[in-house]
């Protein structure tokens, strides 16, 4: 996917470049971008470590398991008949508590090993609503401390990096609670019709 | 008062951790080492995306998309700056990453524009990438409603952006 859309970039500024006289731009343009992306890391890339050792500290200090265990009884209403099962539960909670503290290292893996199981218990077959639950709340951002962003602004001169963290929880939750709140009513739907 | 919740943390954190008698400095340093591995692990991308992304910006097609796309985007209330980066967003991580920073350094990251990019970065995530990894890891080729439900909830995402950093 990101092999076609790549090469047509490429090609529609090339095409389109050629179409409004503006090649010389075109080319000067070409030789900034890989530089750009050398100086965006460069300026990111000591709050990225400082933010990401932070969080392993979190991380490692059990302050996880605590925020897992808050979660549990939402994760219960989340996932139904599945969260009697206890290895489950404890993968999802660890997945989702390592999505909230932006270390994104581990939570795929750990995401990764709670869908597997959630697609045993579902038989292994088809398409399982709590698979489906899982990967959609993955797909909505649920991080407490908004790192790169925040390092992204520092570097450009923002007086207070931070500062946009409210407005971040803010989308964030809307966005968590309109894919759960959609996932629901449109179960019914797209039925699981592989099954 | 916001300020005071990043200090906060990172002293509560490393205090808690210190108190439950982990070793807080190791496990600092290869946390941080993580996080460079991240940063080197982007860059090939971002070098290969911002590349592109300069291209398209010179050749003025990323203007043509913003003011064909500008009805719709102040319909939803997102500046019109901000449309490739919603497009751009759900697919591709590096992507979003290569054309919000672009936004936030040419617009100022203080400036309404540039405060609504950074938010709908940090709000949102790489969904389609998302729904692609743990389909696909799993065998499922039948994805049903994940797809248009994870892209409702980056429009989502990316309007009460700009509501939030409007009224915050």
């Amino acid at each position: 996917m990101l092999s076609k859309l790549w090469v047509s970039f490429l090609g529609i500024s090339f095409i389109f470049g050629f179409l409004t006289n503006r090649m010389d731009v075109v080319s000067a343009a070409y030789t900034e971008g890989a530089a750009a992306a050398i100086e965006l890391i460069l300026k990111i890339v000591g709050l990225m470590c400082l933010w990401s050792g932070v969080m392993e500290i979190a991380y490692e200090s059990g302050l996880s398991g605590h925020i897992a265990r808050l979660m549990r009884p939402l994760l219960k209403s989340l996932f139904g008949k599945v969260s009697k099962d206890e290895k489950a539960m404890e993968l999802i909670s660890a997945n989702i508590t390592a999505n909230l503290l932006g270390v994104s290292n581990a939570a795929t893996p750990i995401g990764l090993q709670a869908a597997s199981r959630l697609y045993n218990l579902s038989g292994k077959r088809g398409t399982p609503d709590s698979v489906l639950t899982l990967t959609i709340l993955n797909t909505a951002s649920i991080q407490i401390i908004p790192t790169t962003v925040a390092a992204i602004r520092s570097s450009y001169g923002a007086a207070k990096p931070f500062d946009i963290m409210p407005a971040v929880w803010g989308a964030s939750l809307c966005s968590v609670v309109t894919v759960l709140f959609l996932a629901r009513l449109l179960k019914n739907r797209f039925p699981d019709i592989s099954k | 008062m916001i300020s005071a919740v990043v200090p906060f943390l990172l002293f509560a954190i490393c205090t808690y951790a210190l108190y439950t008698g982990i070793d807080v400095f190791s496990v600092f340093i290869r946390g941080a080492r993580k996080g460079l591995d991240t940063a080197i692990g982007i860059l090939p991308t971002l070098i290969g995306l911002l590349t592109a992304v300069y291209m398209l910006r010179a050749s003025g097609v990323i203007d043509l998309a913003g003011e064909i796309l500008s009805p719709l985007m102040s319909i939803l209330g997102i500046p019109k700056e901000c449309t490739v980066l919603a497009l751009l967003k759900p697919i591709s991580g590096g992507g979003g990453l290569a054309v919000g920073s672009e936004i936030i350094k040419t617009y100022g990251a203080d400036s309404y524009t540039g405060r609504v990019a950074a938010v709908m970065l940090g709000a949102s995530e790489t969904s389609l990438y998302t729904i692609g990894i743990y389909c696909g890891y799993l065998g499922i080729k039948n994805t049903r409603y994940a797809v248009p439900v994870a892209l409702a909830g980056d429009i989502v995402a990316f309007v009460t952006s700009a509501f939030f950093v409007k009224i915050f």
